[in-house]
């Protein structure tokens, strides 16, 4: 009995406490009278609470009144806009109507300690930051590029700072030769963009790594990297190319005549997958940009081309041999294994013309081709086997036929012997 | 000295025949097939096909059981074995390119087969269980192919087995059932490699052996039919042993040759692994001997009368297939030893259609 | 020598010659070759004590190369030591504990995961398991 009534009393005493959670606004997600009001409203009024329901801020608990201000649990319009109220921020005030939250670290930290808190800083330092300093409205702020009341974390793959997103995010404006004609700056970036190797790692083999538009030029710092940055852009990611290139000859002078250096020969938006006819003194040469006919460095692009369409010949001979004689059945796993050392030789070698020194491109193809001759004997081995096979076929078959012969003979007599 | 050797020899040999023939009745078997006679006319050039058929079977079970040395029947590795086979094994791509090209030229060899008996009305009493073991035989060696087909596990026989297994769904009630049990399961799978290898290298060579053994058996005790229009005249007779045995294993010989030369110069292909969930190429076709019926399929309307074209088309085939096996008891003109026009043409029509539809399969493209 | 003879001993010779020529493929058939499995899917890798702690080894794993990395707490590591950039082989550097791939400087962490560099993806990496005295590599899943 005594247990029953000890039930009883806890069973009371949480509805009483239930009961006060639910009569209490602030404690039971409580109705949101700005919601209310604009899904009454026509098409641009009623979207922020629609597509508010996806956004980031709305993921973290906070509301309309939490950017825009006045009292939602207020029904009355007029006592809902309270003096707080801050409505529709004006485009130049947009960063600070942001970083209000944005740069309040012990704010931020809330939600997400990890997040940066210098937006604003570095956007006053961007071309975009710049301009709108000065008073123009039309340069992005952050709305533009992270959207309004759909705003998702740069990590949600329909983020508009999503990879892959942001070519076009960017490209919204910078494309658009209208918008842009008062700038006196190119606007096929995306155009040559998307044909680079880096496009084509992005949105064909959905690299994520591969860079877009920010790697190279920042994001809310954004700004046209200079000639004597962009090389350590570039090192970002290829830093043996880039330490390579620096103990090249080319370096001084490059320095010396303000050239920028990975962009002389690779361009900046159209980087297109690296050929070995970038090499040399051929027509897609980008040698010749600089060196005339005969002068002594052009001759050494020309050695440096012949060196490795000798060694990438080599590798295709000895390739087309293993090829060969696999396609006749003959084993010839072990030296296509082999022949793996070689081909990565000739990567490695492809990467060593850019500190041109003849003699370490020589030593490297030295170490493949000695593989290659090994190869190539596995694989003429493996061709004279599969040789031997077809004789052996043809003997066999000469063998079938002996045998017809005979049984035709065979056949002759008896039937000359039954008909008798 | 030689001369004594020789005879010593001579001795030995037919001291081991008559102990084996004591034992297995060796001598009355001999006396059998020589006094078994073989009629000679113009047209016992088609006798040779039957005895191509069981040569050919030979050569299977033969390279067959070679493979099965190498082989996994997994999804994993299917394909890799067969590989394997082709690249690594010695002589592999030569045991495998037997096995597929003589598996195709063994179909041909039972289609001549089978409408050589047909037109010659070798059918008739008292050899209709004869015509209709060889018409099961025609089933089964046809279910060979279709199982044997997608044992490498490639993209063409992934996709042709899928298409194949679909078209048995669409008959009404029991189709999607059928296709479940013939699968293993709703889709091609692993599942279905284990089902299609049991059937290949168990249940078939069951059936076969019991089928093919009462098909040969029927032949040897009946002997061979003569041809209605040559009823009236006396026709030349050869002994079945050794004479017919001889030129039947020239023929033997012959063929392998061709075997031998299609596949030093085309060793059959090993292809692209199946990926399930690869979009399914275009222009894909079942094997060679299943695309009458498969264009036909295509090519009906989708709704004739009140019923679905497809299933239209099944039943037809079925219909046909049983009228077929029939024939022996539906042809009374034959079994009267009476000429029997309406049948011949009705066997000409049929290989002409076979004929046309399966030259249309490879001649218009995009089917 | 009579005809009959002759086409006796024909017969006789070219069969045999015709067997001889068909059991040789046969045989050569039979006989086990020296790769034994149509997929590799384990291999032994080293023996137990081969590699001391922060060395590694390459072996060849089917047809190609893998890398086993025994790191300075004696763990025992192994990935497919292709790089997933432009398919170098990749080498285990013991200062600093992690994979360089020497044709453009990828590096990788001892979970196989990209560091720094332009490789676009992880290496994949492989079980490790201790069998007696062989250390056996296989493939996951």
């Amino acid at each position: 009995m005594k247990v029953l009534s000890t039930n009883r009393i806890i069973y009371s005493l949480s509805l009483v406490v239930l009961a006060v959670f639910v009569s209490h606004p602030t404690l039971s997600g409580q109705t949101n009278s700005c919601v209310e009001c604009h899904n009454e409203l026509d098409e641009e009024l009623k979207a922020p609470a629609e597509t508010f329901k996806r956004d980031i801020h709305q993921q973290f608990g906070l509301s309309c009144a939490d950017c825009h201000g006045g009292n939602p649990s207020e029904e009355d319009i007029d006592l809902a806009k309270d003096k707080t109220f801050k409505g529709t921020p004006s485009r130049s005030l947009i960063p600070e109507f942001c970083s209000s939250c944005h740069s309040d670290s012990s704010y931020m930290r809330r939600f997400n300690p990890s997040l940066r808190v210098d937006q604003l800083d570095l956007f006053w330092t961007s071309k975009h930051g710049q301009l709108l300093k000065k008073g123009d409205i039309n340069v992005a702020v952050c709305t533009d590029c992270h959207g309004t009341h759909e705003i998702q974390a740069a990590t949600h793959p329909k983020s508009m700072t999503f990879p892959w997103n942001i070519p076009q995010t960017c490209n919204r404006c910078h494309s658009d030769k209208e918008y842009m004609k008062n700038y006196k700056i190119p606007t096929n970036q995306w155009e040559n963009y998307k044909e680079s190797v880096h496009a084509h790692a992005l949105f064909d083999k959905k690299d994520l790594s591969a860079p877009v538009c920010n790697d190279c030029h920042g994001n809310h710092g954004a700004f046209p990297p200079e000639v004597t940055s962009i090389s350590y852009v570039c090192r970002q990611c290829h830093p043996s190319t880039g330490e390579l290139f620096s103990q090249s000859p080319h370096k001084k002078v490059y320095d010396e005549m303000g050239i920028s250096e990975c962009e002389a020969c690779h361009g900046n938006h159209k980087i297109l997958p690296p050929s070995d006819e970038m090499l040399g003194t051929g027509e897609n040469a980008v040698c010749i940009q600089c060196h005339e006919p005969d002068s002594k460095p052009y001759q050494v692009a020309s050695r440096i081309k012949g060196k490795v369409d000798e060694f990438k010949e080599k590798i295709h001979n000895v390739e087309s041999l293993l090829e060969r004689a696999d396609r006749q059945g003959v084993e010839v796993s072990e030296p296509k294994f082999r022949l793996s050392e070689a081909t990565t030789a000739l990567v490695l070698v492809r990467n060593l013309t850019h500190n041109l020194s003849l003699i370490d491109i020589e030593e490297k193809i030295e170490d493949g081709e000695k593989v290659i001759t090994e190869v190539a004997e596995a694989g003429e081995a493996a061709l004279r086997e599969a040789k031997f096979r077809k004789v052996w076929l043809i003997i066999a078959i000469l063998f079938i036929f002996l045998l017809a012969i005979a049984l035709y003979l065979k056949i002759k007599q008896i039937g000359k012997k039954t008909s008798a | 000295m030689s001369f004594q050797k020789k005879v010593n020899m001579k001795h030995l040999i037919q001291n081991v025949y008559s102990y084996a023939d004591s034992r297995f009745k060796l001598s009355e078997l001999l006396q059998f097939a020589t006094k078994k006679k073989v009629p000679e006319h113009k047209y016992s050039f088609w006798y040779y096909f039957g005895g191509i058929c069981l040569f050919l079977f030979a050569v299977q079970v033969f390279t067959g059981i070679l493979l099965l040395l190498y082989y996994t029947p997994s999804i994993d590795s299917a394909h890799e074995s067969i590989k394997f086979i082709m690249s690594q094994v010695k002589f592999g791509w030569l045991i495998r390119s037997v096995h597929s090209w003589s598996a195709n030229i063994l179909i041909g060899a039972i289609f001549i087969h089978m409408f050589s008996t047909f037109l010659l009305k070798a059918y008739r009493p008292p050899r209709e269980l004869t015509w209709v073991s060889g018409f099961f035989l025609l089933l089964i060696f046809l279910a060979f192919g279709f199982s044997g087909y997608l044992l490498p596990w490639n993209e063409l026989s992934f996709f042709a087995t899928r298409v194949g297994t679909d078209i048995a769904s669409t008959i009404p009630l029991i189709g999607k059932h059928i296709k479940t049990f013939i699968l293993g399961g709703s889709e091609v799978s692993g599942a279905t490699i284990s089902r299609f290898f049991w059937l290949h290298v168990a249940i078939l060579p069951l059936f076969t052996t019991i089928i093919l053994g009462i098909h040969i058996l029927l032949v040897q005790i009946i002997g061979m039919s003569k041809p209605i229009s040559l009823a009236e005249r006396k026709v030349k007779e050869i002994p079945f042993f050794p004479n017919f045995i001889l030129k039947d294993s020239l023929g033997w010989m012959l063929i392998l040759a061709l075997i031998g030369v299609l596949c030093v110069f085309f060793p059959w292909e090993v292809g692209q692994k199946a990926d399930s969930f690869a979009p399914t190429p275009l222009g894909i076709k079942p094997e060679w001997y299943f695309t009458f019926m498969f264009t036909t399929l295509k090519i009906i309307p989708s709704h004739i009368l009140l019923f679905e074209g497809e299933v239209i088309a099944i039943f037809g085939f079925m219909i046909g297939a049983l009228l077929w096996m029939l024939v022996p008891f539906l042809d009374r003109n034959a079994a009267k030893e009476r000429r029997s026009p309406f049948f011949s043409f009705m066997g000409w029509i049929i290989f002409l259609y076979i004929v046309i539809m399966t030259v249309l399969t490879y001649l218009l493209p995009g089917w | 020598m009579k005809r009959r003879n002759f086409i006796n001993l024909f017969l006789g010779g070219s069969l045999t010659a015709t067997t001889v020529a068909f059991l040789y493929p046969i045989i050569r058939y039979l006989l086990p070759t020296r790769q034994t499995e149509a997929v590799i899917k384990k291999i032994t890798a080293a023996k137990v004590g081969e590699l001391a702690p922060n060395t590694h080894k390459i072996f060849k794993f089917g047809t190609s190369p893998a890398i086993l990395i025994n790191t300075p707490n004696g763990e025992l590591k192994a990935f497919s030591a292709i790089c997933t950039h432009l398919t170098c082989t990749v080498i285990f550097e013991s200062d600093t504990e992690t994979l360089l791939c020497p044709c453009h400087n990828g590096r990788f962490d001892l979970g196989g995961n990209v560091v720094s560099g332009p490789p676009p993806s992880p290496l994949e990496s492989y079980n490790v398991e201790i069998a007696g005295d062989d250390i056996v590599v296989s493939k996951k899943g």
